[in-house]
């Protein structure tokens, strides 16, 4: 963990914590200002989660971890094999937390992540387990249910991202579920009306907003104003040279019209790494009519970067603070909302997520 | 209560499990595989779940052997003169 004071010049590394085990998300919970969750697996032991409220000085591990529904005898069931994803709930439900699994199962805390259970009606549905494909259709460490979303005006109204298996919405707290992939593009040759070949890859609301939401999909980076229900494809103003392919989402958290991506090359053979070698962030000002590419700082050649659907993030100051951790260990930080970088930490493990909070 | 039961049997616990015992060998009663690893998850909460999956199937890197020999099926039982082993099978790079 590393913390700065407002001016975010200085950094402090503490820890490690979890040494040895890969840490797929670690979340403040934005309620209680305290509680923090951080989903754990290794190589060799299954998946877990921790908590702890001293600020990692103490970590207790969950009573019972997001795990599948026993399947009946004769029947196969499946494992979680790691938690992806966490989102703390709805202000006015304290101590609840959604998880989203490789493979694909969405679970809910109410003890604020000591105790997890499996929504069946996404876990268990016929329809939403053939869209979510078996091992071999996911991303290469496993199918992933990721971006739970909660509306900031109701508890009851929730998006999902299932990769593959497109974005989802309910109204009623998850008990029935629709598609929403109207405007999606998928991989050339497939059917976009079979939800199975959409691959959301982070979806995101818009705090100043709530009607507005962004997404970075496999194929395009696209912009939803509800009450429609058509995915607008702003990527196509993005460089042809760089495309608009990448992992992560970040939006800006007072400004509709501002976000920012980390483009990556989508081309023939998918290397995930930043087009060319020259890493940049690009953001938008107007809602994606039009995008500026943003690098000052950053290495201007030969930098292969991924930077994967977690790894991106923005804090809540003015002008935002940007931050974004790189697969090979690197974290950068922008404290002019992405006109000047900096490094603050090289040579860390593989980095899955980055998250902020002020304290 | 069982003969088992009053005479605890050896179990060794692998380095990536230690944290939950605290001790490379720990005592343990039971008639099975299967009640051994719920008395050592009472015990230590979160050990089971570590090496044995929702399902009950025993994960992938995990290997437990009786007196020597490779178990696969959690529902062996034991005498109370067994040894028990949990390893994990060292993987990759």
């Amino acid at each position: 963990m590393f913390s700065s004071d407002g001016a975010r010049r200085r950094w402090q590394a503490d820890g490690p914590h979890f040494l040895g085990q890969i840490v797929n998300h670690m979340v403040l919970d934005p309620r209680d200002g305290r509680t923090l969750l951080a989903a754990t697996s290794t190589g060799h032991l299954g998946p877990t989660m921790h908590r702890t409220t001293d600020f990692g000085r103490t970590w207790k591990e969950a009573a019972r971890p997001p795990a599948f529904a026993k399947a009946p005898d004769g029947q196969t069931g499946r494992s979680v094999k790691h938690t992806f994803w966490l989102t703390p709930g709805h202000a006015s439900e304290p101590n609840v937390w959604y998880a989203g699994t490789s493979p694909q199962g969405l679970f809910r805390s109410e003890d604020g992540g000591n105790h997890w259970e499996p929504f069946g009606a996404i876990n268990d549905d016929p329809q939403y387990r053939a869209w979510m494909g078996r091992e071999q259709d996911g991303t290469p460490d496993g199918p992933k249910m990721h971006s739970v979303t909660i509306d900031p005006r109701d508890p009851r109204h929730m998006y999902i991202g299932m990769s593959g298996g497109g974005v989802h919405e309910s109204h009623d707290a998850g008990r029935t579920w629709a598609p929403l992939a109207k405007g999606l593009e998928v991989v050339e040759g497939f059917n976009p009306a079979d939800m199975t070949f959409h691959d959301p890859h982070c979806i995101r609301i818009c705090p100043s907003n709530p009607d507005r939401l962004y997404q970075q999909n496999h194929c395009g980076i696209y912009r939803m104003d509800r009450p429609t229900d058509e995915w607008v494809r702003i990527g196509r103003n993005m460089p042809r040279r760089v495309g608009d392919i990448g992992f992560p989402m970040v939006v800006h958290p007072r400004d509709d019209k501002v976000v920012w991506v980390f483009p990556m090359d989508g081309g023939s053979v998918w290397p995930r790494t930043s087009p060319e070698g020259k890493p940049a962030v690009f953001q938008t000002q107007n809602a994606g009519k039009t995008w500026k590419r943003l690098n000052n700082g950053l290495p201007e050649d030969q930098a292969w970067w991924t930077v994967k659907r977690q790894a991106m993030t923005a804090d809540s100051h003015d002008p935002v603070g940007l931050y974004f951790g790189t697969t090979s260990g690197d974290i950068w930080v922008s404290r002019n909302e992405g006109e000047s970088w900096g490094n603050i930490a090289r040579h860390l493990p593989e980095i899955y997520a980055v998250e902020t909070a002020m304290i | 209560m069982t003969a088992q039961v009053a005479h605890p049997m050896r179990v060794l616990i692998p380095t990536p499990l230690r944290s939950y015992t605290g001790a490379r060998e720990v005592e343990a009663s039971g008639g099975s595989l299967s009640e051994i690893l719920l008395e050592l998850d009472r015990r230590y909460p979160g050990f089971r779940f570590r090496m044995v999956d929702e399902q009950d199937r025993v994960r992938p890197h995990i290997r437990v052997f009786v007196n020597g020999e490779q178990v696969f099926d959690l529902q062996r039982a034991l005498q109370p003169s067994d040894a028990v082993h949990i390893v994990q099978a060292l993987s990759g790079g």
